[in-house]
């Protein structure tokens, strides 16, 4: 299944869920931002050494490490 | 300005208030009259308001617009770490108000959201003011709707609705007070507006004159509700009057550890109120210090976790994940009922445009690196003239004015030399070099924290902070320490990870601050400079200052890297940084705040440090021990370790005595100079700092003092790579609470000062 990771710049994704080995305290933070089945996020900001990569979920525009957008699992819109 | 009133018994209460003439006067929907705002003075208080919301919501302006405290705040999230506390007086009732840390969540454990729950749960406030953030309703709906689980005694403080309005979003306040069942206000508290009637609602809601009727929902699916049934039944009988079973038996079927500790000590039977901060990194570790209590329940509550256990095999195991789900479905809902998005969001293309700029490929890096170098380059030269007349008028005229003063009213010398060429000289000496430099940089740093632009610079250079174990927030508080390392290591506070914290702490000092510039300039002036022909002596002297300066970024990234990789060890913990919207900074309140929160605070902590220093230096010039002062004897027995490490014994010493600012090091220096030399015609006299106009003379009276071109770049890489200044390890300590972390801070630096300078002074040595 496709991660956030793969979502282009200007692409809009559909959250699917949270990978299992995402756990603990970073699984939480990211259901608090938002970050639940059916959420809509939308790749907002490229960065200059590509990483964190900010995209705009629910309202806010909020920056993501690889290794965190490598475990949301959605479903990418438009391809 | 405005009155504080003191209410010091019941009776005075009851007096009417004195109106209050505050800038809103003028707005004609101003009810003046009723609102005295009581700053940090609550006594009796009649209710306690607790404020809480998601991070960088404006929590902090309101509570300073309600209080008229003036708590630093910035388009920041995450200002506020420990609990501050404030009041005001409504309608002859006095409110005590305590703004908790910012919150995405109540029952995601980290330690700010868990000091933000426990005081809504075991505080139990009469009223809990949730702010919330217009732009970002769907989202910030989520903590209300977990609020409005535990207590229906909430007030909801819709802010930043001239944002929203700018971005053509329209909330219908009314739908969303219908929907919720508590009041909700539409505020912008950036501009005073919609206080009057948050006032009221908070007032009503106090005083049960507000018909409440709290949204009520389950979010649990049929299994999880039956399992909340059991446990919370369990929890009941065992616990008659404990409030919230449900939702406390969820947290325990969740085994958050935090819910079942209070239920085993018993906090949650009783009604405490603890003045206590609760220190950030160490929260748990400081309630078991501080507020212990022992294990009452042990029993029964074990008994109640392993029902918990057994019936957790029947659930699905993220359930955790579902219940957060249906929050945001049921936040969802209510959004979609009372907001109205803009067809095309305009403003978020002016937000965007700035971001591509700002954040691009090309012009990210070095509009980064301009911005930085101009703002130091204006304090720089900014501050050379107020430093000059300050140093006129405190020093030129007011010592000797002083001293006379003080020989006339007949003083003895010893006493006159203690106060007055000790205490005073170091603290005017303090005042008039640190004073116009922070003056200036902290309000230009807080203009672009205003505007929204630091956490594009942290977003920009995250990717090496990540490298080096820790957080990109990093990148503001090591700018900040540009201008002040106290200040940069109280701006730490906006990394919300313990050990990305305390590894930005400890690395703070790296970070070439205001009062070493000074230093470095003059040291490469006499030295580097003269190095090359006049003509290219000023750019080559630079240059020298800035690759200090770099070596300090570059060692900033090593020591964070080798802290993340022994003492500090692990991942970078659930990274997220959110990226604000831009707002037009407020110029006059950023210049007033800055100088009140920020300049005062770090010079009065530095002047409280210099009045002793100063009274020592004198001293240890003074008294004398056989032929020599005490101060030629530490620096003879100083001067063959000095020596080895590419230094002397003055400078060790000037060091050691001048630790309250590094801003007195060099006229220490000078002074200590002048007496072992045994210059004449030069000085002030024993244990009198001075400086000197003529660098002629001076670089004559350095090298008269033995001093090379080793001394001189040893010294400056020193002054970069040594022990923070007493202001700063004074406020790790403050921060930390922890004598540990405050030595590392405050050793660290100093063993790698000493080891550098021993590697060039032998490489020097061998080659030269």
């Amino acid at each position: 299944m496709p991660t956030l990771q793969e979502l282009k710049p200007g692409k809009t994704a559909r959250v699917i869920g949270l990978d299992d080995n995402c756990q603990g305290f970073e699984r939480f933070r990211l259901l608090d931002l938002g970050v639940v089945p059916g959420t809509e996020i939308t790749h907002a900001l490229d960065n200059p050494l590509h990483e964190p990569l900010a995209y705009f979920i629910r309202g806010a525009v909020i920056a993501l490490r690889k290794n965190q957008a490598a475990k949301i699992l959605v479903e990418i819109k438009g391809d | 300005m405005e009155e504080i009133k003191v209410l010091d018994n019941k009776k005075k209460m009851n007096t009417k208030p004195v109106s209050n003439h505050s800038g809103c006067e003028g707005c004609p929907s101003y009810r003046e009259g009723n609102l005295k705002r009581l700053g940090i003075n609550v006594p009796n208080f009649d209710f306690v308001v607790a404020v809480t919301g998601n991070p960088n919501v404006g929590k902090s302006t309101v509570f300073n617009a309600l209080t008229g405290l003036r708590q630093h705040t910035g388009n920041w999230p995450g200002k506020t770490v420990t609990r501050a506390e404030g009041g005001f007086n409504f309608d002859n009732q006095n409110f005590k108000l305590v703004d908790l840390p910012g919150a995405y969540s109540l029952v995601s454990r980290s330690a700010d959201e868990e000091i933000a729950r426990n005081f809504i749960l075991f505080g139990k406030p009469d009223v809990t003011l949730i702010v919330v953030d217009a732009t970002r309703l769907e989202r910030n709906l989520n903590l209300v709707l977990q609020i409005l689980e535990i207590t229906e005694q909430v007030v909801v403080c819709l802010n930043l609705v001239d944002e929203a309005e700018r971005m053509g979003i329209k909330i219908d306040d009314r739908s969303l007070t219908r929907d919720l069942g508590v009041p909700v206000i539409p505020t912008s508290a950036r501009y005073k507006k919609g206080l009057q009637e948050l006032l009221g609602a908070i007032s009503d809601v106090a005083n049960r004159r507000y018909p409440i009727k709290a949204h009520n929902k389950s979010y649990r699916n049929g299994k999880l509700s039956k399992a909340v049934e059991k446990v919370g039944y369990q929890l009941v009988s065992d616990f008659p009057e404990l409030e919230n079973s449900e939702w406390l038996a969820e947290r325990v079927l969740d085994e958050d550890e935090d819910i079942i500790e209070a239920l085993k000590s018993g906090e949650l039977l009783n009604h405490i109120q603890t003045e206590e901060d609760y220190s950030i990194y160490d929260a748990k570790k400081l309630r078991e210090d501080g507020l212990k209590i022992p294990f009452r329940y042990e029993e029964p509550v074990s008994e109640i976790e392993k029902l918990a256990q057994s019936l957790k095999k029947d659930l699905i195991p993220n359930f955790h994940d579902e219940l957060v789900e249906n929050h945001f479905i049921e936040a969802g809902k209510i959004a979609h009922h009372c907001v109205t998005y803009p067809d095309k969001k305009k403003e978020l293309y002016l937000d965007q445009f700035i971001d591509r700029i700002v954040t691009s490929r090309i012009w990210g890096f070095p509009l980064m690196f301009l911005m930085l170098a101009v703002v130091l380059w204006i304090t720089i030269i900014g501050a050379n003239y107020p430093s000059q007349g300050l140093a006129w008028v405190l020093l030129d005229q007011g010592h000797p004015f002083l001293k006379d003063l003080m020989t006339q009213i007949g003083m003895p010398w010893w006493l006159n030399g203690i106060l007055i060429d000790g205490m005073y000289m170091a603290t005017a000496w303090v005042i008039s070099v640190m004073l116009p430099p922070m003056a200036i940089f902290f309000p230009l740093f807080t203009l672009l924290e205003d505007f929204g632009y630091l956490p594009r610079v942290a977003f920009n250079l995250d990717r090496l902070f990540k490298a080096a174990g820790s957080h990109g927030k990093q990148a503001l508080t090591m700018s900040m320490g540009f201008g002040c390392n106290a200040a940069g290591i109280i701006s730490t506070r906006i990394i919300d990870s313990p050990r990305e914290r305390l590894i930005a702490i400890i690395t703070n000092n790296f970070a070439l601050c205001n009062g070493r510039w000074p230093t470095q300039i003059l040291i490469a002036a006499l030295f580097i400079g003269g190095l090359a022909p006049a003509y290219l002596a000023g750019l080559l002297s630079s240059a020298a200052v800035i690759l200090v300066a770099v070596l300090g970024i570059f060692l900033t990234f090593v020591v964070s890297w080798a802290l993340s990789k022994t003492i500090l060890k692990g991942e970078a913990s659930a990274f997220s940084l959110e990226l604000p919207p831009y707002r037009p900074p407020r110029i006059w309140q950023t210049l007033y705040k800055s100088l009140i929160d920020r300049t005062i605070f770090v010079l009065w902590r530095a002047i409280i440090f210099a009045l002793p220093a100063g009274a020592l230096i004198w001293l240890v010039a003074n008294l004398y021990i056989g032929e020599s002062s005490l101060a030629e004897h530490m620096i003879s027995f100083m001067n063959p370790f000095g020596i080895l490490i590419g230094l002397n014994g003055v400078i060790l010493l000037a060091y050691i005595v001048a630790i309250p600012a590094n801003e007195i090091v060099i006229p220490t220096i000078l002074m200590l100079t002048v007496m072992v030399t045994g210059a004449t015609g030069m000085g002030e006299g024993a244990g009198v700092m001075f400086e000197m106009d003529s660098k002629d003379a001076l670089m004559h009276l350095l090298q008269a003092g033995g001093w090379t071109l080793l001394t001189a770049v040893n010294l400056m890489i020193f002054s970069l790579i040594h022990n923070p200044c007493s202001t700063t390890i004074y406020t790790i300590y403050k921060e930390t609470r922890s004598i540990k972390w405050t030595s590392i801070s405050a050793l660290l630096p100093l063993i790698m000062g000493f080891i550098v300078t021993f590697l060039i002074a032998q490489v020097w040595r061998m080659f030269v």
